[in-house]
């Protein structure tokens, strides 16, 4: 849906970009992840023309964006910032009104659309008339998130959206963001410097090093198969946590070795991650679940030391 | 001494239209500037913000405008805007315009980048940005420079009757020359007042809000047109030729009240500073204005003078005035002092102060030429025993004459000089004089009577006779009241006179007073 071309932007002699390419399918989550001054917040902001490229094209459904207006092309676009950048003198539903007010749109129309967001996002409805400064972080986030969504734009720009936010906060709002049904329909491409995030949030991860892509792929292939060395001591500190996060129960089911069935807990799908299942094995008082693949319908009772043993097996001969 | 002294608070009543009209006046010129100041700085400091290159050079320039005095900035208008409120409301504007293009350019600059981002991402235009997201964001900031546009405005407004645009200073600088503090404090107080309260009502504003600023940015500016409606040019009555008359002579009984008492003088009369007036006089500006009879700008700006037929402008002597404990510290002074005593006559007074006024000789060279030529001028004895200082008023002649006196002080005496010239009018001189802040300076006679004894109208009219008879009467009451000696006077008799533009008085067949009054009252 999205296209990059040999995108390439210099600052005098400065390649910041050096000529990237990549392609994010429809409804895809497209992370650009990175550590300061790699040059994918640069990225991220060609895409909607706050910054305009020295050299190279982007296609957004197969149009160059250069043939719009930059206004018009930003009005389909959402954009969320990492300080939210909400406008301090305009109340909560003003904030999220501007785009629709920009498309003039009906006030009825842009009223009940700001409440199904608000509805959506967890936050209550009397915030309408606050101002920003009147609001937590997480809030702020939230409204930013909005206003973004406002006119439910098809594309969603995100330069470290969470990146204001304490760690707490955070993987609330992660998980409300996986929840959010709103956002699987959107195609994302989303900046961030955090690994963990990244993994978590990711369908694909461009992982950029001095305006250049060191490796595109999914979580598990950046894990597992990593290019070179940057990658791999890129992704270290946090290996395991985000084998965890990236291997799902589906993956292990050959090597499986099947314990008693427990028939008093739920059926856990097999596309559950192993990290999230760990979660799950916290919190209840047996060490025991029932999963279940949906590609042949069968049924495991497993047990935690018999995940854990097919997990080092597939990590080994990956 | 006056039948009554008036306290401040009836002479305000006593005064209370002209106290209103000026009010009226000074309100208005200063939000008419203000609203001109508003309407190119604000769009100015815009401009800047998206030409940043652009803004050392603006608020360079914004800045020189603010640092040049504003007397001088007048004199410099006069023969572009000629006098009035043209070129008072001009030099306001003027002054006005760097706090609002600094604080506009520092306003928009200040907003947050990451808001500026945020309005672009959503696809505002930059013209949407700049009104719905950059001036409401900086408004406080460009309110704050609005505040102190007005608040300067308000004060320097105060100079707009130097060059006959009404406003209180025509009270403050009038209540200085006539020697009057009811009349200083009268336009003082009004004025400190508009200060305080435009500043106050200016902050209110400032503090609501941020939301509440777009409904007063649509209420200010009716705000503004109404105050700048208030200004109404001043003028008397229309007459066919227009007069320009200091606030001194305004005021005085050998000035323009004796004009309309013995002349009937109807003339449209306008309040101006004497360091303008003739250059006003020169560009056509004015046609009759108030003059001493010795001024060397008769010469300088071809003026003649109407023959005062009715003999309402006594002639006076010049002399030092000096305090007796001055004289007895200094025992050398006096004799040294009089040593000028009967040198100059009115013809070389007038001729002394041509050579300064029209052929811009310095003060000091005129003196000197003087004294040599006299046979007075010795060399400085380079004496250090104590320092006398000198003091002016501030106009040519006066400056020549303190000039004299420090070099015949420094031949003569072991006394060092230091010199205080330009003293601004009859009040701070004699104020300065009684305070031991200056030890002597040059005063007429008349001004002595008139303006700083002020007895009744009976005794003026008795001592008024002859001018010996004046000088022995200050000489007396000075010495009772203030303990202060006239020195023997130096020749010179200065009177007031009216004149006129030498062309214009022959066409009009102009030569006295009387057929001034006979010529404006033909129909």
């Amino acid at each position: 849906m999205i296209k990059v071309e040999g995108l390439s932007k210099n600052y005098g002699l400065v390649k910041a970009i050096d000529h990237i390419s990549f392609e994010v399918e429809e409804h895809q989550n497209l992370i650009l992840l990175g550590t300061s001054g790699c040059g994918k917040t640069t990225t991220l902001k060609m895409i909607n023309r706050l910054v305009e490229p020295s050299s190279g094209r982007i296609l957004i459904n197969g149009i160059d964006i250069t043939k719009e207006k930059p206004e018009t092309l930003r009005r389909k676009i959402g954009y969320v910032l990492q300080n939210y950048g909400l406008f301090p003198h305009y109340t909560v539903a003003q904030n999220i009104g501007i785009v629709p007010q920009l498309l003039n749109w009906e006030k009825q129309k842009t009223k009940s659309r700001t409440l199904e967001l608000l509805e959506k996002l967890h936050l209550p409805a009397d915030i309408l008339n606050a101002y920003p400064s009147e609001l937590s972080g997480g809030q702020q986030q939230r409204i930013g998130l909005a206003r973004a969504l406002a006119t439910n734009p098809p594309v969603l720009l995100m330069d470290e959206p969470f990146g204001a936010l304490d760690n707490v906060t955070k993987a609330n709002i992660h998980a409300e963001f996986l929840a959010l049904d709103e956002l699987k329909q959107k195609t994302i491409i989303m900046v961030t410097h955090d690994v963990q995030e990244a993994f978590e949030l990711g369908d694909r991860i461009c992982l950029m090093d001095k305006g250049e892509i060191v490796q595109d792929g999914s979580p598990s292939e950046l894990l597992l198969k990593p290019v070179n060395d940057f990658v791999a001591g890129f992704l270290k500190e946090q290996q395991l946590l985000l084998e965890f996060k990236t291997t799902k129960i589906l993956d292990l089911w050959s090597l499986l070795i099947t314990s008693r069935q427990n028939n008093v807990e739920p059926i856990i799908n097999a596309e559950i991650d192993l990290w999230t299942l760990i979660e799950l094995i916290k919190k209840q008082k047996s060490e025991f679940v029932n999963i279940q693949n949906h590609k042949n319908g069968e049924v495991l009772g497993l047990g935690f030391e018999a995940i854990m043993q097919a997990f080092y097996q597939y990590i080994k001969s990956k | 001494m006056n039948e009554h002294q008036l306290n401040l608070w009836e002479f305000m009543i006593q005064q209370a239209d002209k106290l209103a009209v000026q009010t009226l006046q000074h309100i208005g010129l200063t939000f008419i500037a203000l609203i001109l100041a508003v309407l190119i700085g604000l769009p100015l400091g815009i401009y800047i913000t998206r030409k940043k290159q652009f803004s050392g050079a603006v608020l360079g320039i914004a800045s020189v405008l603010q640092t040049i005095p504003s007397i001088a900035l007048l004199g410099f208008l006069i023969p572009v805007l000629g006098i009035g409120p043209k070129p008072a409301i001009f030099a306001l504007f003027l002054y006005a315009l760097l706090p609002i293009i600094r604080n506009t350019f520092t306003g928009i600059t200040g907003v947050d980048p990451s808001v500026i981002e945020a309005a672009l991402a959503t696809g505002m235009s930059k013209w949407q940005i700049l009104f719905k997201v950059e001036l409401p964001l900086a408004m406080p900031v460009i309110f704050a420079g609005i505040r102190t546009a007005t608040v300067i405005t308000v004060g320097v407004a105060t100079l707009a009757s130097y060059i006959a645009a009404g406003g209180l200073g025509e009270f403050i600088f009038g209540g200085i020359s006539l020697n009057n503090t009811n009349m200083i404090l009268a336009g003082a107080i009004p004025a400190a007042l508009l200060a305080v309260i435009f500043d106050f009502l200016l902050s209110r504003l400032q503090k609501l809000n941020v939301a509440k600023i777009n409904s007063i940015t649509k209420v200010l500016p009716i705000l503004l047109l109404l105050l700048a409606s208030l200004y109404f040019a001043p003028s008397a009555y229309g007459s066919k030729l227009k007069a320009g008359f200091t606030p001194e002579f305004m005021g005085r009984q050998d000035g323009n009240l004796g004009l309309i008492e013995k002349y009937g003088l109807k003339i449209n009369t306008v309040v101006i500073n004497d360091a303008v007036m003739y250059k006003a006089e020169y560009e056509n500006q004015l046609d009759v204005i108030s003059g001493y009879s010795t001024d060397g700008r008769l010469a300088a700006f071809n003026l003649v003078i109407l023959k005062d037929d009715k003999h309402i402008f006594p002639p006076y002597y010049a002399a030092p005035i000096i305090k007796e404990a001055t004289l007895k510290k200094y025992p050398d002074l006096e004799n040294t002092l009089n040593l000028l005593a009967g040198k100059i006559n009115d013809s070389i007074m007038t001729r002394l102060n041509y050579l300064t006024d029209y052929l811009h000789q310095s003060p000091e060279q005129v003196a000197k030429d003087f004294l040599v030529a006299n046979h007075l001028y010795k060399p400085s004895k380079g004496g250090h025993q104590s320092t006398i200082i000198i003091g002016s008023k501030i106009f040519g002649e006066q400056y020549i004459l303190a000039n004299m006196y420090a070099l015949l002080i420094k031949g003569n005496t072991n006394y060092d000089v230091a010199t205080k010239t330009g003293l601004g009018g009859t009040k701070i001189c004699f104020e300065a004089l009684n305070n031991n802040q200056i030890d002597f300076y040059p005063e007429y006679t008349g001004t002595g009577l008139l303006a700083i004894l002020k007895p009744s109208v009976k005794t003026v009219v008795a001592v008024c006779v002859d001018k010996e008879v004046t000088y022995n009467y200050v000489n007396t009451e000075f010495k009772k009241k203030y303990d202060i000696k006239w020195l023997k006077p130096i020749g010179f008799n200065n009177a007031y006179a009216l004149m006129m533009r030498k062309n214009q008085a022959n066409s009009l067949h102009i030569k006295t007073i009387s057929e001034l009054s006979t010529y404006l009252n033909q129909k």
